[in-house]
């Protein structure tokens, strides 16, 4: 075996296991490095998500859709707002300006919460972030599945007007929610795309939202997408999430996600894998 | 105790309000000092404020707070631990005499060493403003910081990885299946360390229990490590789980600390209650802290101080819990706080040597984000200097593609690069591993085996039908 010459790339028979993850297992090496193929693959992959994250995110139709749900839970009409970001560039380079809204939008939330006149439960808010692609795949789907649970709930929420922000962070959706008298809210937003999944999609949750919060003050589920973890998946441990922070009032590091052990979601409790087994 | 400092070149003189101002205006450029409102009006004022800051004594760290004693516990963990006999062979420099020392010849390994315990990490940051990247490099590579729990960290000439096979749904088989990628390229000496795309403690403990199997059954001499917040860490400890290591993002003030949801008393009780399980076999370093400049901005809790030096003070609260590993993870937060390739490059050099100075075993997650203005050959220039430089520790990832964090940080292929561009070795205990289970055909040339190791072929069967082997 030694006698014959190395093949110039080495293959990696485990490479089969890519079946089971998206992560870039079993590349093989040319000498101890990526070979062409592989090395092209990734510069493409980067490129792409380059270009994602300056893509804007189209409003209207997102907003046609929200509008088109018609849920008994819903107050009023989807408003859309805007940051204090005017751009992609600058939004990259001042993330404050991104929590903040722009003083037409803060009139726009201060006139819909007049309207109301009374206090809601929950508020979604719903921002383009890092990744258009996530907002605009991923956010009425999430919001149809929640609302749907929703319908099962004993108790009924009242929501406020979904909101839908421009050049937005996190943070903003404290301000929203704090406007809107919402005694609680959800931020749904588009995170930093990854190479392998452009669409991840992020949801916050804040009890008694108000500006000056942190992020010790919000619970999180992350990359939410059909690829990830499934938007039925993520509106019950939302809703799971709703419930604690209403009981306890309170939301964050004080409140530890506990929906595995209440056997809400479907992953099985058990580590079994190969490796082991 | 604040004062104003000035600098007079020629007719002009250059007013800073106190040493914070000066620091922060000496400080190489970068988007997130612009940021916070702290960073030099002009290149020149920029170095004027690095020529007043190399008069500055080393001594005025001790008497001139940056973070006031009375509202910041790191500020007093800084001040009541510091060492006045370790500090003397240095007490008597100004900045720019000390960068001077650093690079001169009296200051051995030995000698690095001992002074740790009288440096602050003001001082260390402040000289490290002044310094080019070679010097920083020269520097760290002088220092010596050794560490063990399994297997044995950081000695010279050897440069570890954490295996990070994080998956976006936590799946086991795609866990296992980064975890063995990696094993076969050589990676995961420094820890095998997942972040729970669900963070609680159930999922927490669930996956500290799958990496604790896969040790004992391969009988891999690391450690494994769940990142989740310490006081779930603690929790899985109270419920029996098999904690190695305990994590935690740890910044420079207590503010930003208090954003994290703990404090050093937190620290504390998480790292006495993983003491007492006793698992380390050659070392009971039992810590594993990340880092990174832009953190305590980025929680509103800076205090008007530049990042670089909040970073530095992070690696004090480090430093006082003995950690295993200290990763700051340079290119994550984002091009507000590091804009580009440039700007990541320096950051990665200084925290490092940072660290390094002061006594914390520092590794370096080398990574960026898609919206960094950042590419895999910014990636490659700073592996190769953080080689050159020491670098206790580097991240192994399958093909440089976290799929749970959405960033990119440097491959399980990266990692032998640098073995093998800089020979430099993975830690003893896990080399020895991988030449006695055939995992590699060659430990000195770096080389794995062609083929599956025997030791794996029965696992990979049962799921490939017999093929892969």
């Amino acid at each position: 075996m030694s006698d014959q010459p190395k093949p110039p790339v080495i293959d990696n028979p485990w490479r089969v296991l890519r079946q089971y993850t998206d992560a870039r297992i079993g590349l093989g090496r040319a000498g101890i490095s990526l070979p062409t193929s592989e090395m092209l693959e990734f510069q493409l992959a980067h490129a792409r998500a380059r270009d994602a994250v300056h893509f804007p995110l189209d409003v209207e139709p997102l907003l046609a859709e929200l509008t088109a749900l018609e849920d008994k839970h819903l107050t009023g009409l989807p408003m859309r707002l805007h940051s204090q970001s005017e751009d992609r560039f600058t939004y990259l380079q001042r993330p404050d300006l991104g929590r903040k809204l722009s003083e037409a939008s803060r009139n726009e939330v201060a006139a819909a919460a007049d309207d109301a006149g009374e206090a809601f439960d929950l508020a979604l808010v719903v921002v383009d972030g890092l990744s258009s692609s996530a907002v605009q795949n991923n956010a009425v789907p999430f919001i149809r599945a929640f609302l749907a649970d929703l319908e099962r709930e004993p108790v009924d929420l009242k929501l406020a007007p979904i909101t839908v922000v421009e050049q937005g962070r996190v943070a903003i959706g404290d301000e929203i929610g704090g406007a809107l008298n919402a005694r609680a809210v959800a931020v749904l937003i588009g995170e930093r795309p990854g190479l392998s999944s452009p669409d991840s999609l992020g949801v916050y949750l804040t009890w008694n939202p108000r500006p000056g919060l942190n992020d010790a003050d919000r619970n999180c589920i992350s990359n939410v997408r059909p690829a990830g973890l499934r938007f039925e998946s993520a509106s019950q441990r939302l809703l799971y999430l709703v419930r604690e922070a209403f009981r306890l009032k309170l939301s964050g590091v004080g409140l530890k996600d506990r929906t595995e052990e209440a056997a809400v979601v479907d992953a099985s409790s058990d580590n079994k894998n190969f490796l082991t087994n | 105790m604040q004062h104003t400092y000035s600098y007079t070149l020629g007719p002009r003189t250059w007013q800073f309000r106190d040493l914070a101002d000066l620091m922060a205006k000496a400080t190489p450029a970068r988007s997130g000092d612009r940021l916070a409102g702290v960073m030099a009006a002009s290149a020149e004022e920029r170095v004027i404020a690095q020529m007043c800051l190399a008069e500055v004594p080393l001594k005025t760290f001790l008497s001139e707070a940056l973070v006031p004693y009375e509202d910041d516990e790191i500020t007093r963990l800084i001040l009541d631990t510091h060492d006045a006999d370790a500090f003397a062979p240095v007490s008597h420099l100004t900045v720019g005499d000390f960068r001077n020392w650093l690079l001169g010849d009296a200051a051995s390994s030995e000698m690095l060493t001992r002074i740790r315990p009288g440096l602050t990490p003001e001082m260390v940051a402040a000289v490290s403003k002044i310094m080019r990247n070679q010097d920083l490099i020269l520097v760290a590579r002088k220092c010596r910081v050794e560490t063990a729990f399994r297997d044995t960290i950081g000695l010279s000439g050897h440069l570890s990885t954490r295996l990070q096979p994080n998956h976006p749904t936590d799946d086991m088989t795609g866990i296992a299946a980064s975890i063995l990628d990696g094993l076969l390229y050589g990676n995961g000496d420094a820890v095998i360390g997942i972040n729970p795309a669900t963070d609680n403690v159930a999922q927490a403990t669930k996956l500290m229990r799958m990496m604790d199997e896969v040790i004992r059954k391969y009988e891999i001499p690391t450690q494994s490590c769940v990142l989740t917040h310490v006081t779930n860490t603690l929790e899985a400890i109270e419920q029996g789980a098999p904690v190695d290591l305990v994590f935690q993002s740890i910044g420079g003030t207590e503010a930003t600390n208090r954003s994290f949801g703990f404090g050093l008393s937190t620290l504390k009780e998480a790292r006495d209650a993983a003491l007492g399980l006793k698992r380390g076999t050659v070392g009971q370093n039992v810590m594993y802290f990340e880092t990174g400049q832009g953190s305590s901005l980025s929680a509103d809790a800076h205090h008007g101080l530049d990042q670089q030096t909040c970073e530095a003070r992070a690696y004090a609260v480090a430093r006082a819990f003995d950690p295993l590993l200290v990763n700051t993870v340079v290119g994550f937060i984002g091009p507000e706080y590091l804009f580009d390739g440039k700007e990541i490059i320096r950051a990665g050099l200084e925290d490092h040597f940072c660290g390094k100075l002061m006594g914390v075993p520092m590794g370096c997650d080398i990574c960026y984000t898609n919206h960094a203005e950042a590419d895999q050959n910014d990636m490659d220039n700073l592996l190769t200097l953080l080689g050159v430089a020491g670098c206790t520790f580097i991240m192994g990832i399958p093909g440089s593609d976290d799929i749970m964090l959405n960033y990119q940080t440097t491959s399980f292929h990266d990692a032998l690069y640098a073995r093998r561009a800089l020979d430099l070795r993975p830690a003893p205990e896990f080399e020895a591993w991988l030449e006695t289970m055939g995992v590699f055909d060659d430990v000195r040339r770096h080389e794995p085996s062609a083929g599956v190791p025997g030791l794996f072929g029965p696992s990979l069967k049962g799921l490939t039908g017999g093929g892969a082997a």
